[in-house]
């Protein structure tokens, strides 16, 4: 479909930090800190992290509604940092939808088009092609308050595609749909992105809705870059204790290097040893710490390592443990456990986890 | 770490942004212009004294009809010559002066007076040569530059007529700084006995207003009314003191209760009634004041929780119990809130005392006396204007910034449930016999008025007469109507878009000086019509800083739309700074990010949405404008005829019946605005008002 004419810009953050003031101790702090970034015209880049990270003040700073106290930033090859939001090549997606309540769909997508002085006709070719892209073909007259909140989040992104941006920019915008129809609409936004073939910067606190959308992830944490990869590197090869606990659940078990060759290192943990397929090389006898996914661990009457069931407890597509090694408590869902032994609260068993599925900190 | 680049880039950004600086540009130039500045010419004026020198001028009497003599008889300086007046003390007392006269001496206003005497005078001057000469003082007029210091004092000049003209004296004018004249008022008797008029009249109009207004609400929130007449005229009551002009009340009371009053002398049979005084005015500031306060507790009141009612009657407290250890205390800084608003109001009241104050004279009538009497003491006034502009600014700012936050820290948030009115016959009877009568009282005293224009003569020959109509439209009626509503109807559009502009920048935008255009725009909330108007005289008549500059405006309609303007703009900005708050932010920022300009976010998105608030501005100032009168009344000229002035004046003369007239025609008027705008708002008007969402 021939919505997208023009070529997709990349975006690149060359160090930039934001500065804000404490309101309560009046002193200054970094909300936003030394982020690098360069984003490839066309992929899908998502900002994650908690509330407070600073993933929207980067997306404020890339649309130009806030002002970067270090850095430069450059759309296309183009530094931008003196144009007002209006003067940039951007189109953003807000997380309250900010349509005009005093139009309709059509003016409401029409609105930046007539701002540029599209012709008449062209208007109406472009608004009605981009409708049918979100799949509101016929909706054109309706006022925004008589659309259910999924259709006003289309009429949103359609507004903000039509006008053809260089990167288009989405500020949490599925938070306030309920979470069946936010699995919807982000599968909806990846289809149009791919096909417009448009380069997309998504803000969201959700991690699961950053995997299933992202080329790549950019976890933030306290205004700086936590770790950047794509969704399967961040979710299996987390740098930090801080990533892997907020992508998905996730088991840690300390303990020291016995010994490290091969690509294998096995750690002496208090309740035992394991191994750890990695490619890092560390000394015997090295602090370290295993990450471990809660479905990568089986458990089982033998096994690795020994343990105690404190809970279990059955929640329909999987058993769910929580399994005392040692002092340190292990999380386990167990997939499909219809066909094997379930342990109850109390008794003993021994864990186990593949050394490919497992990660060294 | 700094800010100085994002500070740099916010800079750029705004300058970026042309239609946005220059609005802000014009603002700031609006706001110094014609609130600031006033306000500080008075404080200058005050402090300013202009001390006045008597000199005697070298003058002598003659028959020639030539201008300029040298001392041996020939014609004096050559053109363009500089020229100098001899002064001399007469007693002794002052150095002698000369006067560059720079081809006058200002005592050009001198010629009418001395034309009168019957004889020519002429002006001892000296030439930049050194030689004298006498100027015809016939001629001087034809001069127009007229140096700022030198003025002669137009009184004197008149007590020579007909006395040898070599004693003509000249008072000149120079300034200093001076903190005398505050201690010099606060000695003049009039001051004193206006400022303590002024404060005994704010506190009983404020208390009784306070006692009326918490009556109307407690009744209408708490007690079963089963009539939907008595709920009906609840509503008229509390809307008519919006509708009228200021002074109706005022008119009706004198009608009504006055010497000829219909109901003190026809049905009482009291021939010596006296109206006029202080009772007088707090009677019908009260009448005027007391429905906002009514709707201001009413408010209130509603937000009160009734469950923490119910928890102490359930404890065992009667209801009066209830109503003194609950409700009173949760309403105490809303109902001090209420009681300062009136206060302001009644403090600021020229009207009213000015019908029917009698010898009952309060700041405001006295500034107004001082400036348009015989006594032009501008020192005086100014210094009054200014102690009256500090009274109302210190209880504005408690009102604003004490008792308003601690109303809404005790009264936030909404009732949990609907409250169990009052059926109980003991309490609902009373309480709403009570309220009827005052209504009716007050739709009596409305009525009074265009009764009063329609009776041939009131107190004597009440048969229906149109004859005040046909006086009132004979004696320019129609101008006065048609000054009146185009001065009015220019000023409306100019003071909603003004205010919504200032609204969206004060809301919505950051920049240096924001604080400033928020302050400014609340101060004129607080300043008394009066203090603006001796402001606007003093600031505006010799131009600005006495340099000529805009003088023109002055005595024209512009400056009576700036004042209709000024007057208007804090009620208007404070409706659209309270619809914009309802706006979610993204709405315009989506706007601002899609390609437009702060003027295009503005014209497209914010205005549209907050469209109700702007048409409800135009509204409200038309009709504030059209009974606008006390700082009108300071700055009108013959020129122009406004209604309110015209009903002013016929008072004054007693001839009450036109003053009727005019009242009851702009009742009407401005009823029918308001019925417009009603009309409008419930057709044409958005429910769609965007609400914040999410966050």
């Amino acid at each position: 479909m021939a919505v997208q004419n023009k070529v997709p810009k990349g975006v690149k953050l060359d160090h930039i930090s934001k500065i804000y003031k404490d309101p309560k101790t009046g002193k200054d702090f970094y909300a936003v800190h030394d982020v690098a970034l360069d984003i490839a015209p066309g992929s899908f880049v998502t900002l994650l992290g908690p509330s407070g990270c600073g993933k929207t003040t980067t997306l404020r700073m890339i649309a130009g509604f806030e002002s970067p106290d270090e850095g430069e930033i450059y759309l296309g090859g183009e530094a931008i940092n003196a144009l007002t939001p209006n003067k940039r090549d951007t189109a953003m997606v807000f997380q309250s939808y900010a349509l005009f309540p005093h139009y309709n769909v059509f003016d409401n997508v029409a609105y930046g088009l007539r701002l540029r002085k599209v012709p008449k006709d062209e208007i109406t070719r472009r608004v009605t092609a981009i409708l049918k892209l979100v799949e509101l073909s016929g909706m054109e007259q309706r006022m925004t308050n008589q659309l259910s909140g999924g259709q006003q989040q289309r009429v949103a992104l359609a507004r903000a595609l039509v006008v053809e941006p260089g990167v288009l920019l989405f500020d949490e915008p599925l938070s306030n749909l309920d979470a069946k129809l936010r699995v919807q609409m982000r599968t909806e936004i990846r289809r149009i992105q791919q096909a417009l073939g448009i380069t997309a910067i998504y803000v969201t606190h959700d991690q699961s809705e950053a995997m299933s959308i992202s080329d790549q992830i950019i976890l933030m944490k306290g205004g700086v870059i936590a770790q950047m990869g794509s969704p399967m590197e961040i979710y299996y090869h987390p740098v930090s204790e801080f990533v892997a606990d907020f992508i998905g659940e996730c088991n840690f078990l300390k303990g020291q290097v016995v010994s490290s060759s091969g690509g294998t290192t096995v750690i002496q943990l208090p309740a035992g040893k394991a191994a750890v397929s990695t490619d890092k090389v560390s000394t015997p006898g090295e602090e370290a710490e295993i990450v471990v996914r809660p479905e990568a661990i089986t458990i089982a009457e033998t096994g690795m390592l020994p343990c105690k069931v404190e809970l279990s407890c059955f929640m329909g597509s999987y058993q769910n443990y929580h399994v005392r090694v040692g002092d340190t408590l292990v999380k386990i869902t167990d997939n499909c456990p219809v066909n094997r032994r379930i342990f109850s609260v109390g008794e003993e068993a021994y864990i186990s986890f593949d050394a490919a599925c497992a990660h060294l900190l | 770490m700094s800010k100085r680049q994002s500070a740099a880039l916010d800079r750029k950004k705004f300058f970026g942004d042309p239609v946005m600086v220059i609005t802000i540009v014009i603002l700031f130039i609006f706001l110094a212009l014609f609130i600031l500045y006033p306000l500080s010419m008075l404080l200058v004026d005050s402090v300013l004294i202009k001390s006045n020198d008597l000199y005697s001028v070298g003058a002598y009497a003659g028959d020639a009809e030539r201008v300029y003599y040298t001392e041996n008889g020939d014609v004096a300086a050559e053109e363009n010559a500089q020229i100098f007046a001899l002064l001399t003390s007469p007693d002794g007392s002052l150095p002698d002066l000369l006067a560059p006269l720079y081809r006058s001496t200002g005592l050009f206003a001198a010629k009418a007076q001395l034309k009168d005497a019957g004889g020519a005078l002429y002006l001892k001057v000296v030439n930049s040569q050194d030689k004298s000469a006498y100027i015809a003082l016939g001629d001087l007029d034809a001069v127009a530059e007229v140096p700022l210091t030198y003025q002669a004092n137009n009184r004197l000049v008149r007590d020579m007529n007909g006395i040898d003209p070599a004693t003509l004296c000249v008072h000149i004018d120079s300034s200093s700084w001076t903190l005398d004249t505050f201690p010099r008022i606060f000695k003049d008797y009039t001051f004193n006995n206006a400022l303590k008029n002024t404060l005994v009249l704010g506190g009983l109009t404020g208390l009784f207003s306070l006692l009326i207004g918490l009556l109307f609400a407690y009744v209408d929130v708490y007690v079963h009314i089963r009539s939907r007449v008595s709920k009906r005229l609840f509503d008229v009551v509390s809307m008519l003191p919006v509708v009228s002009p200021p002074f109706v009340l005022s008119l009706s009371m004198i009608l009504l209760f006055g010497r000829g009053g219909l109901i003190t002398r026809k049905l009482l049979g009291i021939y010596n009634s006296d109206v006029y005084g202080m009772w007088g005015i707090v009677i019908v500031q009260t009448l005027t004041f007391f429905p906002v306060v009514y709707l201001m507790l009413k408010g209130l009141l509603k937000n009160i929780d009734p469950s923490m009612e119910e928890a102490a009657r359930d404890m065992g407290a009667s209801r009066w119990k209830v109503f003194t250890t609950v409700t009173l205390p949760l309403m105490l800084p809303g109902l001090g809130n209420a009681f300062l608003v009136t206060f302001i109001e009644s403090v600021a009241d020229f009207a009213n005392p000015m019908i029917i104050g009698g010898s009952y004279d309060t700041l405001a009538t006295t500034i107004y006396l001082r400036i348009t009497g015989g006594t032009y003491d501008i020192n005086g006034a100014s210094a009054m204007a200014v102690v009256l502009l500090f009274l109302t600014l210190f209880m504005f700012m408690i009102q604003k910034f004490v008792l308003e936050k601690k109303t809404a820290a005790t009264l936030s948030g909404k009732a949990s449930r609907v409250r169990m009115l009052i059926e109980d016959k003991s309490v609902r009877y009373p309480l709403t016999v009570l309220c009827m009568g005052i209504s009716a009282f007050v739709v009596l005293m409305y009525i009074a008025v265009p009764f009063g224009a329609l009776f041939k003569l009131w107190g004597r020959d009440y048969s229906l007469s149109t004859r005040w109509f046909e006086q009132m439209f004979r004696e320019g009626g129609w101008k006065a109507f048609k000054d009146s509503f185009l001065l009015s109807i220019i000023a409306s559009p100019i003071t909603a878009l003004l205010s919504m502009i200032i609204s969206y920048l004060v809301v919505k935008k950051k920049f240096h000086g924001k604080g400033l255009i928020e302050f400014v725009s609340m101060l004129a909330m607080a300043v008394p019509g009066t203090v603006l108007g001796v402001g606007f005289i003093r600031g505006f008549s010799g131009g600005i800083f006495r340099t000529g500059f805009l003088q023109s405006i002055y005595g024209t309609g512009a400056i009576l739309v700036i004042v209709f303007v000024v007057r208007s703009l804090p009620v208007g900005t404070r409706s659209g700074i309270s619809a914009l708050r309802q706006i979610d932010k993204s709405i315009e920022e989506s706007a601002y990010d899609m390609g437009a300009g702060s003027g295009k976010v503005f014209m497209s998105v914010t205005l549209p949405l907050i469209k109700d608030s702007f048409f409800s501005g135009l509204v409200t100032t038309f009709v504030r404008s059209i009974t606008a009168i006390s700082a009108v009344i300071l700055l009108v000229t013959p020129r122009f005829l406004l209604i309110t002035c015209r009903i002013n004046e016929y008072a004054e003369k007693g001839e009450f019946g036109v003053a009727c007239a005019y009242a009851t025609i702009l009742i009407a008027v401005t009823y029918a605005a308001i019925l417009i705008m009603n009309i409008v708002l419930k057709y044409f008007g958005t429910s769609r008002v965007a609400k914040p969402s999410g966050e």
